[in-house]
Parts: structure tokens; sequence; C-alpha cells
């Protein structure tokens, strides 16, 4: 089962290394992770999607509650949220098929933030099917590099 | 005032007597404080692993944070054993290694090594200091992180320009860990709930741990067994907490447990696991165990319930906090009667007793032990190493009391016996101070025999030699054939009495049963330190036995181990 956990720690040296080892020792896959800073001066969030069985998620994220450096832990996935992430495409285009490359952008309300003789750079944000859409249709053309962040994620509402 | 001598003053404030270390390019300005230092003793080991080992022994003695101090690099990983066997035990340690210049990390300086990255998974917490005016705050930190909540071990690392520079030495007041806050009282929802089983229950236990001994609940435990005479069992870190002549003490559990607690176990309803974590060394197959019964899992460390063995009452707190609630609700609580229950338990110790065969012409390692319950009357701290000699004093030695039987028990370390009895000498001048040890484990640190010799101190060594790696040789006689693969030791083991000689520490050879009470009796009357070899049987399996991942009820019992001997 997949699981969105946000870690909320306090910005000090090594606090990644602490938390993302926790997760490779107890044989528990990252598939990804974001970090950043937050509304409150050093203070962290790392936002991680896991996935693996609810046993070792309990057992992680009490092993993550014990590290002095760590505030709190929430699996998002537990209630509603919000999730997003962000992609850069360098895809192949030449005069001839960069409208059909903005057409598609466009569809997906992506942005061409570059052009260059042979490729173009179109930046999308979004949840992992969108993202994964615009990828599907523009491989085609031939996707010379992709950068992803991590999925990023708010608890809806109150909480 | 500069940066070594802030860590000196540091340690004093935080009471520290004894520290045991090794000095080396990176420490040297802290060895420079260390000079004319007359408040703080320093023990000069002679492997960084003994340092880490003595302070280990130290700490289990006495309850107080061991110190340990090392350079940087080879004389840093050197501790890392000794790190990861105080953190599998939960054992309260500080080590203080040096490090390269604040300008030189990272550059793979000449004895470099990252020693917060490597230490990371084997300390409770650790720090790398990058400017002389975290020095205070932090020793403040990781002396409180070591000692509270569940006790562990904190690696300060310190570049050496660190100790060089200089700032006002004002040791701070208060602790900034605003996200550390351990649980010490236990629910008392839970806690009444558990007594309300307990009181229901037909056929309850308790397994008891080292968190009895970390939270100092020892005599609480044991009115709480009297009180309600409900059996009780003592873990490999937990012997002591129970005077063994209390009525319903049952012994340890587990693989080399006695057979009455792990049938008790089986067929128990309700039990009370306090201050254990459910090694896989007790509960063999976790999935089949203790199947019949109700868990109550009292710990202070909230990861710790629910890790191997599902628990049907939760209780996150100090054992001591703990039991003295549930003392108070017992008045409360009417107990049904358990007769049949203790009759039960009483056959099966009358059936299935701890037993061995004795043997005119060879020493038996089970009597080595009984000859020093004999000898000491339990007035003695006993430190183990690891393997079968260990089995066999948890088996049979009587401990009186908590902090009075030290073991490497989580990680299993061989070596560990020899630098911990180090510790236990310093923390306890006065008791009798006996180091058991394999003779595979004692050539693993035996170079701290000059250690001892040095700064006299008084340990009796028993070297239980078997000639073999005995426990890993049980293994192989019983699940692989026979394969005696690189496990005899017979035919390059040292002189170790000329070994003993050499480092000026008395020798003498047991091997004539007849004289084993005589000549036990001259070694502990000895004024010095002695090194006893004693030439035990060299196949002597410890049982029972339950197979690795194992079901409790299912034991190698000593009456079938006797048949396995014949068959050879």
């Amino acid at each position: 089962m997949k699981h969105i956990i946000a870690v909320i720690v306090d910005n000090k040296p090594g606090v990644l290394a602490r938390v993302a080892g926790l997760f490779s020792r107890r044989a528990y896959n990252i598939d990804s992770l974001a970090v950043g800073p937050t509304e409150t001066k050093d203070v962290s969030r790392i936002t991680l999607v896991v996935h693996g069985n609810d046993e070792i998620l309990e057992q992680i994220s009490k092993q993550l509650n014990k590290l002095p450096d760590v505030k709190k832990v929430l699996d998002l996935s537990q209630g509603e949220f919000i999730s997003r992430e962000m992609v850069l495409f360098k895809v192949n285009a030449t005069p001839k098929t960069r409208h059909e490359i903005y057409a598609l952008a466009s569809t997906f309300r992506a942005k061409v933030i570059d052009i260059a003789e042979g490729s173009m750079i179109i930046e999308a944000t979004g949840d992992t099917a969108k993202i994964e859409g615009l990828e599907a249709l523009l491989e085609k053309y031939g996707l010379q590099a992709v950068a992803r962040t991590g999925k990023l994620a708010l608890s809806r509402g109150r909480k | 005032m500069k940066g070594s001598q802030i860590l000196i003053e540091a340690l004093i404030e935080e009471g520290v007597e004894v520290i045991f270390g090794y000095p080396g390019g990176r420490a040297l300005e802290i060895y420079d404080a260390l000079f004319a230092e007359k408040r703080l003793k320093h023990i000069l080991v002679r492997h960084e692993q003994g340092a880490g080992h003595a302070a280990d022994g130290y700490a289990r003695a006495t309850g107080r944070v061991g110190v340990c101090l090392t350079t940087s690099g080879p004389g840093a990983t050197n501790l890392v054993t000794a790190i990861a066997t105080a953190y599998m035990d939960s054992v309260p340690l500080v080590a203080i290694t040096g490090q390269v210049g604040t300008t030189q990390i990272g550059k793979d300086a000449f004895q470099e090594a990252d020693m917060t990255g490597i230490t990371m998974p084997i300390t409770k917490h650790n720090y790398l200091i990058k400017d002389v005016s975290e020095l205070a705050p932090t020793i403040k930190e990781a002396f409180h992180l070591a000692r509270t909540g569940r006790p562990g071990p904190v690696l300060i690392d310190i570049p050496s320009d660190v100790c060089k520079q200089n700032t006002d030495f004002k040791y701070p007041e208060k602790i900034d860990l605003p996200n550390y806050k351990p649980t010490l009282k236990g629910n008392p929802r839970q806690i009444k709930q558990a007594i309300e089983l307990l009181a229901q229950a037909e056929r309850p236990l308790v397994i008891a741990g080292g968190g009895i001994i970390a939270a100092n609940a020892a005599k609480e435990l044991t009115e709480f067994i009297q009180t309600t005479s409900i059996p009780a069992a003592a873990t490999l870190l937990g012997l002591g907490i129970i005077p063994p002549n209390t009525a319903g003490y049952l012994g340890m559990p587990g693989m080399h447990g006695s057979a009455a607690v792990n049938y008790a176990l089986c067929e128990a309803d309700v039990i009370l696991a306090i201050g254990m974590r459910f090694d896989d060394r007790i509960t063999g197959n976790p999935q089949l165990f203790a199947r019949q019964a109700k868990i109550i899992h009292a710990d202070i460390d909230p990861a710790e319930i629910n890790k191997c063995v599902p628990a049907d009452v939760p209780i996150i707190g100090d054992a001591r906090e703990i039991l003295k609630e549930m003392l108070a609700l017992l008045k409360k609580n009417k107990f049904t009667s358990r007769a049949e229950w203790l009759q039960q338990i009483a056959k099966w110790q009358k059936d299935f007793p701890l037993t061995y065969a004795q043997d005119s012409k060879t020493i038996k390692p089970q009597q080595v032990c009984e000859v020093l319950n004999d000898l000491t009357k339990g007035d003695a701290v006993y430190i183990t190493d690891v393997g079968t000699h260990q089995m066999f004093a948890a088996q049979y030695l009587r401990i009186k009391s908590p902090r009075r039987f030290l073991s490497s028990g989580g990680l299993g370390t061989m070596g560990f016996g020899l630098p911990a009895a180090i510790g236990a000498a310093l923390a306890c001048p006065k008791e009798n101070i006996i180091c058991l040890a394999g003779d595979g484990g004692i050539q693993m640190n035996i170079q701290e025999l000059g250690t001892i010799a040095t700064n006299k101190l008084p340990v009796k060594i028993l070297v239980i030699n078997n000639r073999w790696l005995g426990m890993v040789r049980q293994w192989q006689q019983l699940f692989y054939c026979k394969h005696y693969s690189h496990t005899d030791l017979a035919e390059c083991q040292p002189d170790f009495l000329k070994l003993a000689e050499a480092y000026g520490i008395k020798g003498v050879q047991i091997e004539n049963p007849k004289h084993l009470e005589k000549q036990l009796q001259e070694v502990l009357a000895y004024k010095g330190a002695v090194l006893a070899n004693i030439l035990v049987a060299r196949e002597e399996n410890v049982l029972p036995m339950v197979p690795s991942g194992g079901v409790l009820n299912k034991m190698l019992l000593p009456q079938i181990g006797a048949l396995i001997g014949a068959l050879k």
C-alpha cells in the first residue's frame, strides 16, 4: 500500500540522512522524496512517498518520532489531501513539430519555458496521472531528459 | 577557555569520575587538557574497542553514563562494535571522538572517518561539533539523551581546531530538546485494563527484562510478583532483578531458557511483558509465540510495542512508575485462585530441571558456575563474554541483585567480557569481579590484560576453555552434520598461563574436577588479578535448546541431548 508521509523536522545538519536512513534500514522503499523550508523558520518538511505493509510503516513512524530532530510525523494518506509534483521535459522539437508540442502542452496546462534548436523544455505541474499522461505523449518525439520533483502534499481543510 | 578544557569542565559538571580512552593525533588537545587533571581518572586501554566496552561495563555496573574517548579515523572506528553493543542493550554511553579540523572535513584528510555517518544507526543520537560555542550545550544534551528515556549511546565528534578555539565557559542549566519528551507515567486506563486482565487470568506469567534495571524497578517488580503470586521469568539482561529464591521465579525464557518457563509461555493465558523487547532468542518464531496469551506489553519505548509481537494492552512508560501504579491497584482487584497453574508449573520444574552429568575426570562448565555460587554466595559482579559459557552462566549462576550480571545480550559481542570487567572493577572496587570468558572470546580483546595489570585491577578471569568456538560447534553438530568448519581452536591455542605472566598477571591452571573448588577458592582469595585457565569438557552442549525460529515447547532437552552425545 502506498503512503504519503510528511516528516516535520528541525533544519539541522544530517537530518535528511537520519530520516532517509531509517527507511532503508527497515527495507522500506522510498518512491519519491521532497525537502524544503516551511512557514516556520528553521523547520523543514520532508515529504515521502513510500510503499509497504502497515506494520512496517507503524514501526518506521515510531522510529522517526524517536529522533530528537523530528517534530512530527504525518501519514497524509490517512485522510483527505492534495498532492502535486512538478516535472521538466526536454523534448526533441523541429520547426515542424513545435506547434504540435505547443498544443499538447497547453492541453495539459503545461508551459513551454525554453526553445532551442532541436529541442523545447516544458514545465508541468499536477498529480502523477497528469504528468505521466503528458510524458507518454511527448515520448514519441523523443525525450532528451526528464527532471521530476518528489511529490508535495498537504492535508485538506483545517487539519 | 579553550575547547579542550571546556570538554573537561563539562564532563566534571556531569559528575563523570572516570573515562576510558586512547590518545592519537586528533585527540592531542584533549589529552593535553587531561595531562595534569586531578578531578578525572583516565584509564588507558590497549585498543579503542576495549575503551568502549569498559565504559559500557562501568555503565551497566552503576547505572551511570559510561564515557570513552578516542582519536579520529581508526581510533573512532574501533569503537563501532562497542557502541553497537551498548545500543542493542540500551546502555547509557557517551563516546567522544576526535575529528580532523573543520576545514579539512570531507577532504579525505589523514585519519578522517565520517563518524556521525557511520554511527547513525547505532546511536541514540550523535553530533559533529562545528564551533566551540556548541560544545558545552551539546555535552549537556548528550548526557541527558544517554541517560533518560530508553538509555543508549550518544557520540560527540569534535574536530581538532574546535578544541583550540576559545570561548567563555558557562555550563547551561537547561536543555533545549523540544521534541524529546519520553513518556514516564503509564496511561491509567491501560494500567487498569492490565490489572483486570491479570486478576481474571487463570494462567498468568510475567517476563521482565533489562528495562527493570534501567528504571531501578527491581524492588517493585519483586513486590508485585510476591503480592500477586504470579510466576515470573527474567531475560538474560534482566538476570538479578528477581532474587533466585523468590517463590514463583522460574529463570530465563527462550532459546536456552529453562523448560518450565518455555512451557509456561506456551500455556499462559495472560503475559505481562515489562522492560523487554521480545528478542528472537526469547520468542523463537514470533508468529507461534505464546499463542494462547493476551499480551500486556509495558515499555518506555513506543517503537517496541507491536514491533515483534502484537500487544493486546500496550503501556508506554517507565517500568518503575508503571509497577507502582499497578501495586496501588492490586488492593482493588480480587485475583482468581491459580493453584492448578502453579502446580502445573511446579511439575514442569520438577520434571524438566536444568541438569548435566558430572564427570570424575573432566570439569563441566556448569560445575564451574555451581562452585562459584557456593564460594561467592552471590556476592560478586559477574561479567561474561559470549558463547556457551555465557549461556551456562545465565542458567546456573544465582544472581542476587540487579547490575551483578553483565553480558552482551542483543549484539552478542565476543570480546566484550574482559574490557567490560575493567569497567566493572573501577565501578565496584569493593566487590568480587569475576569475568567468565571462552577461549575464543578472550582472545578477541586479550590485550586488555595490559590495562588490568597496569591499573592493578583485581579481576578474576576464568577462561572456560573447551578449545572450540563452542556455540558455533554446537550448531554445526546439531544442524550441519558435524561439519566442524573452522571452529576447532585446539591446535593453535596459546599458553594462557604464559600469556598472563607476560603481562604480570598470575596464571593458574585448573583441570581436575577434584581440585576445582579449592583452586577456585584460592583464585577468589588472591589479592590481585588472576587468569585461571579452566580446561572443561570439550563438547558440552547448552541445553535445553529451542532451534532458531522454532516453537518454545519444542525443545531439545538435556535428557535427549545426552543421547545425541552418546551417538557420536
